[in-house]
């Protein structure tokens, strides 16, 4: 998914400002039972510093890892294939669709998936596609992307999500409630479980020593993506390593805290190859799609410690900016800071300038980041990119540059800072400036006071000189 | 020689404070002095490089960096009251020339005896500010990089309870951002100005007469928001109220 082909970011920022039912639906559900959550969790600090370890342990020897994952896997009667970019990885997924004859596929949720634009893909190759999540089926039913890497229909209340059930499930929901809209997904969704030739998952964690996958969800709609099909396909990232069911268990209980303030997700299921004889039920197939898609040239560069990412949305329920426009604004697939980094990495620095910019770096995203992820310094990283991609606009690269030369020759900065003060001073005389063209980013929305006196270096000065005691 | 028990400090006022708001600098220096420093204010400072290092323009940052350490690392202490300008000397200046062999070691060294104010006067000189009164409320917003580049928390909360009268009253979302972040509120107006109003609100819901905070950008942001709001909040830098300035001009009030 590329952001070229849409508005830019501040048209779709400002709709989103626009919008006070998307502020509604963000203040409904942000922080939420976090911070209660994490004080019940005495030794957090400690299980940061484990699960940053662990991540930072895989991507350093992740060959060693991939082939342990690829050889266990392959063992447990699994397939594994490898995809180099997003369109390698939906080829594959599309191939194996057709080969098992699949008219249908249900899908639990993967942003995965989204990333390497697997739903599209689907819809293109004229696979009937069936999400399984409960905000993924409102996504769906309103022809959108997710808006959140936790919660998809985040933007939509309540109110909305009853507007598109009532238009499409037959029989409509009983009423507005929220169970009641709940059983009716729960009905229409229920007979293509069952009908459905493959379903596709993502996974919150690749276990090397097993060859298992894993998948967390709240509604059980993976279990029942995952097993009654004949094939089940994993697309996973492969960041998503780790070296064993207990170093699994340490992120997870991070993951879950960060991610809801839950202590552990209702279903937690690890999927070890295909039905053996003897299982009850089972896919007959289960093949893993291991997606690259830039994070190996990430190791290798200054934005490594984003792997390290377990996709918690943590960040962006604390990201004042996120709080403010939602996720679609972004116009990437993942949102908020970890999606500011990731975004220039998937679609180009050049089309999505604007996310590492689009930051206050109050630091909020780092302070609340379950695996220790630097974001404001990841996306300074960017910034300097693009300054030196020579990105910004000429006036901005101008005026900085202009500026840097006053800032580096003190005498004429104080010239130049003392005409700027008598020049603000006059339009001011009142205390504020309402209205200053060349910053008008400013002074629509606030006054700016104007400045006190002369500046601080001249009245020194001139104090000083009534004080010879003090001059030096 | 200098008294050994006297630090020789160097005030790095900052640009805003240098053009904005003076009384800043003026405050520095009498709670400096009042706590037993030297103060000195060297004339080779200007700004310490954030519009050009938060536009990731590193090359005429580690300019301007070079500039400030060369300036100050003849002083005992570099003390500014900003925790954002104490942050980018701190912690950016190493980052940025880390692979330099002759400045790198320099930025490190200067890094180590840089301190925002309040936390300098607090964690260093122990100071207790002598006897003070205000009669009035006021609420605390805790600037972002002094909370959490510099872990400014208690500080100002400790010397502020020393002033008799003062009420100080919480603020939702005291450590959540204003939306100031600088270049960010002139090149994203609008979404920093979403920001900001949710701030405000918050500020007037706490029904305080005054807005403190450590960085006068913030200050400048919340003040220009409640203004145009119409609202009677008064702002101040946290250092004017310890020096005494509460009864004078507060942000935007005619002096």
């Amino acid at each position: 998914m590329t952001a070229t082909t849409r508005p830019g970011f501040k048209a779709r920022s400002d709709a989103a400002l626009a919008n006070s039912t998307l502020k509604t639906a963000i203040d409904r559900t942000a922080e939420r039972k976090r911070a209660a959550a994490l004080a019940r969790f005495a030794e957090y600090e400690a299980a940061r510093s484990r699960g940053s370890a662990i991540k930072d342990h895989v991507i350093a020897n992740l060959d060693h890892y991939l082939e342990m994952f690829e050889r266990n896997a392959t063992a447990s009667g699994a397939k594994v294939h490898w995809a180099a970019t997003e369109a390698e990885a939906c080829d594959i997924v599309i191939r194996l669709c057709r080969e098992a004859g699949a008219k249908r596929v249900t899908r639990s949720k993967s942003m995965l998936g989204e990333e390497i634009g697997l739903p599209d893909a689907l819809g293109s190759a004229g696979i009937e596609r069936v999400e399984t999540d409960l905000a993924e089926h409102i996504i769906q039913l309103a022809g959108e992307h997710p808006s959140h890497i936790i919660w998809p229909a985040m933007h939509r209340t309540r109110e909305q999500v009853a507007e598109l059930f009532n238009a499409d499930h037959k029989p409509p929901p009983a009423d507005d409630e929220a169970a009641s809209m709940v059983q009716s997904a729960r009905h229409v969704l229920r007979e293509k479980f069952l009908s459905a030739g493959v379903g596709i998952s993502g996974a919150n964690f690749l276990i090397a020593d097993t060859g298992a996958t894993c998948t967390v969800t709240n509604e059980g709609n993976a279990e029942l993506t995952t097993t009654p099909p004949r094939l089940h396909i994993v697309t996973a990232g492969i960041e998503k390593l780790v070296p064993s069911t207990s170093h699994a268990m340490a992120l997870l209980r991070l993951l879950v805290r960060a991610a809801t303030g839950s202590e552990l997700t209702q279903y937690t299921t690890f999927h070890c190859g295909p039905k053996r004889p003897g299982d009850a039920d089972g896919p007959q197939e289960m093949h893993i799609v291991l997606v690259d898609n830039g994070r190996s040239e990430m190791i290798a560069n200054e934005f490594r410690d984003m792997l390290r990412c377990i996709r918690c949305g943590a960040c962006m329920n604390h990201c004042v900016v996120y709080r403010q426009i939602g996720g679609h604004a972004y116009g990437g697939t993942y949102p908020g800071p970890m999606g500011a980094v990731l975004t220039p990495v998937f679609d180009g620095l050049a089309p999505s300038r604007d996310l590492p910019f689009a930051c206050t770096m109050n630091g909020r995203c780092a302070e609340v980041c379950p695996v220790e992820i630097p974001l404001p310094m990841l996306l300074r990283s960017w910034r300097g990119r693009s300054w030196r991609a020579g990105l910004e606009s000429e006036p901005m690269r101008t005026g900085l540059v202009a500026w840097a030369g006053l800032a580096r020759r003190p005498s004429l900065y104080r010239m130049a800072s003392g005409i700027g003060v008598r020049a603000l001073r006059l339009l001011g005389r009142s205390g504020w400036i309402g209205s200053l063209p060349f910053a008008a980013g400013w002074t629509r929305h606030r006054d700016l006071p104007s400045p006190t006196g002369g500046t601080f270096m001249e009245r020194y000065k001139a104090e000083r000189g009534k004080r010879p005691e003090d001059r030096r | 020689m200098t008294d050994a028990s006297r630090p020789r400090v160097g005030l790095f006022v900052t640009c805003l404070v240098d053009a904005m708001r003076p009384e800043i600098g003026f405050a520095a220096i009498r709670l400096l002095e009042d706590a037993g420093c030297d103060v000195e204010v060297p004339t080779r400072q200007t700004c310490c490089g954030q519009p050009a290092y938060n536009s990731g323009d590193d090359v005429s940052t580690a300019a301007v960096a070079r500039q400030v350490i060369a300036a100050f690392e003849p002083f005992d202490h570099l003390i500014v009251p900003s925790g954002s300008c104490a942050g980018t000397i701190q912690h950016g200046y190493p980052a940025l020339l880390a692979s330099d062999a002759e400045w790198g070691p320099r930025a490190a060294r200067l890094a180590e005896k840089t301190h925002e104010i309040i936390s300098y006067l607090v964690d260093i000189r122990n100071y207790t500010p002598g006897r003070l009164r205000l009669e009035g409320s006021a609420t605390y917003h805790d600037s972002c990089a002094g909370l959490r580049e510099l872990g400014i928390h208690d500080q100002p909360r400790r010397l502020l309870a020393t002033v008799d009268s003062l009420e100080m009253r919480p603020l939702d979302g005291e450590n959540v951002c204003c939306g100031f972040g600088g270049m960010f509120c002139v090149k994203y107006p609008a979404i920093s100005n979403a920001i900001v109003d949710e701030k405000a609100d918050a500020v007037e819901r706490s029904g305080a007469d005054m807005l403190l905070a450590g960085d006068l950008g913030c200050l400048m942001n919340m003040a220009g928001k409640l203004n145009r709001r119409g609202s009677k909040v008064r702002c101040f830098h946290t250092i004017e109220i310890l020096a005494g300035g509460g009864d004078g001009p507060a942000i935007g009030e005619k002096s």
